[in-house]
């Protein structure tokens, strides 16, 4: 009953949704800290190290899923019904994955 | 083809039980021939629900191998491929016994949602003329055809999560009344499936198009009604 | 509240309409700072120079709140069994929270 792509589509998109839903607190009250405490450079620092930045990788796929996942909804949602709302689901993912991968390279550059 | 195949069905109520069963095999054969082979031959008092066999009335829908199924036109060969046969009754809905469930809270919400026709002029004598190519008339036949046999009641995770929402099949309902030109309530309809379990409570993840045996598609009608909802929400029209 | 759930609904498609072009921002922001390594001061420097850089992530943060309150809220609603007031009064205090730890974030870049 689940075995079909726009399950799978909607599981990807509630999942991120929820990591990112934990994740925010925990980035912004980080972030507040370390501006406030004028720490940013030590927080920068931490956050060269490559455990780090593996997490945040897997975190700036799980937005960018999110959000182009959340396109496609809303182009269901708000627009004529298209059958090809379908091939948003590759182009999507595809999309999450091409931004993740450029977050890699440049992160190593 | 002949031999037998192992058929296990559900016996009792909520709580209850497969019980497995040997029925011959035959060419062509449905799900729906191997239940009313057992009720017939093996067990009288196996209680189950089928009326036209051909696919029109909607009654015989059970779950077969994990899935919600017409089972007069489920041919066997189709889902047993590991020779194995197992029928449940319908997800989402009470169980009375065996293979036939409580129809009740469906049909019951297919009212909730106001699905049902208003004409805008109970008088009117002439048929009213609705072209073929109007686009809301083109809308509406794409959802028309349903024949209430609540497969994708039992295929939605929505109404398996939160149970009093309305589900597709009786927001598709409503939908096509929207597009009816003839119906005259179009904000009377809005106005149910705006209520707190209307459409909105749909996550759009398909799985009621995905399993509808007569090829509606309920989420496409229900990204309708969203639309107009919203715009009569933020219009002040509801 | 008449119509509660349509009218969160409402918030929470208007609410990612905006965060849609938002995040696209955030991550060409990202994909720019990743790499090179920014220091704080360079940072700072950049965002202070105008009102704009606030302003759009101050934006950024009310819409963020308001989108992941009313989502959680759902997602809680459907895969646990709490529901009702309490879930209410705990999601409202959730988006609370992201809005006041986000504010204050970006209060640092203006
Ligand atoms: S698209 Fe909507 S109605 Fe269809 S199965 Fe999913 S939640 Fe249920
Ligand atoms: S929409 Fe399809 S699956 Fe649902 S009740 Fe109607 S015919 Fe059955
Ligand atoms: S018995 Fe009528 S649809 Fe199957």
């Amino acid at each position: 009953m689940r075995h079909h792509p726009s399950y799978r589509a909607f599981l990807a998109h509630r999942l991120s949704g929820i990591a990112l839903a934990l994740f925010l607190p925990v980035h912004l009250l980080v972030l507040g800290l370390a501006v406030e405490t004028a720490a940013l450079d030590g927080f920068l620092d931490w956050a060269a190290q490559p455990m780090v930045k593996a997490a945040e990788a897997i975190l700036v796929v799980l937005l960018a899923l999110h959000m182009f996942g959340g396109l496609r909804l809303l182009a269901i949602e708000l627009l004529p019904w298209s059958d090809r709302q379908k091939d948003w689901i590759g182009w999507a993912a595809a999309a999450a994955l091409a931004v993740g991968a450029g977050f890699v390279l440049r992160s190593l550059a | 083809m002949t031999g037998t195949l192992r058929v296990e069905i559900w016996r009792g109520a909520e709580d209850g039980r497969f019980e497995a069963f040997e029925v011959p095999t035959q060419p062509n054969q449905t799900v729906l021939d191997l239940v009313t082979y057992v009720q017939r031959k093996l067990d009288p008092s196996l209680a189950y629900r089928f009326a036209c066999r051909v696919g029109v009335c909607g009654s015989c829908a059970m779950t077969v191998n994990g899935t919600p199924r017409w089972t007069c036109r489920t041919l066997v060969r189709k889902v047993a491929a590991d020779g194995r046969v197992r029928v449940a009754p319908l997800r989402n809905l009470p169980v009375i016994k065996d293979l036939a469930t409580e129809m009740a809270p469906f049909f019951d919400k297919g009212q909730e949602a106001r699905g049902r026709f208003i004409p805008s002029d109970p008088s009117a004598k002439a048929v009213a003329t609705i072209p073929p190519e109007d686009p809301k008339r083109k809308e509406a036949d794409g959802g028309i055809e349903c024949i209430g046999c609540a497969v994708c009641y039992a295929a939605c995770d929505v109404v398996a999560w939160r149970p009093e929402y309305l589900g597709p099949a009786a927001l598709n309902r409503a939908w096509t009344l929207v597009n009816d030109a003839r119906d005259g309530d179009a904000t009377g309809h809005l106005q149910a499936v705006a209520e707190d379990a209307g459409c909105h409570a749909c996550h759009a993840h398909q799985s009621c198009a995905e399993h509808c045996p007569v090829g509606l598609n309920p989420a496409r009608s229900i990204a309708g009604l969203k639309r107009l909802v919203i715009l009569a929400a933020l219009r002040g029209q509801l | 509240m008449k119509r509660l759930e349509l009218w969160l609904y409402i918030a929470q498609r208007g609410s990612a309409l905006v965060l849609a072009p938002l995040v696209l921002l955030h991550l060409a922001v990202i994909l720019y700072a990743v790499s090179g390594g920014l220091s704080a001061g360079e940072i700072l420097g950049r965002t202070r120079a105008s009102l704009v850089w606030p302003a759009t992530y101050g934006l950024f943060v009310v819409a963020a709140a308001i989108h992941a309150a009313i989502g959680l809220r759902v997602v809680v609603g459907e895969w646990t069994s709490w529901r009702g007031r309490s879930l209410d009064v705990a999601m409202f205090g959730f988006g609370l929270l992201l809005l006041l730890l986000g504010l204050r974030a970006v209060r640092f870049i203006a």
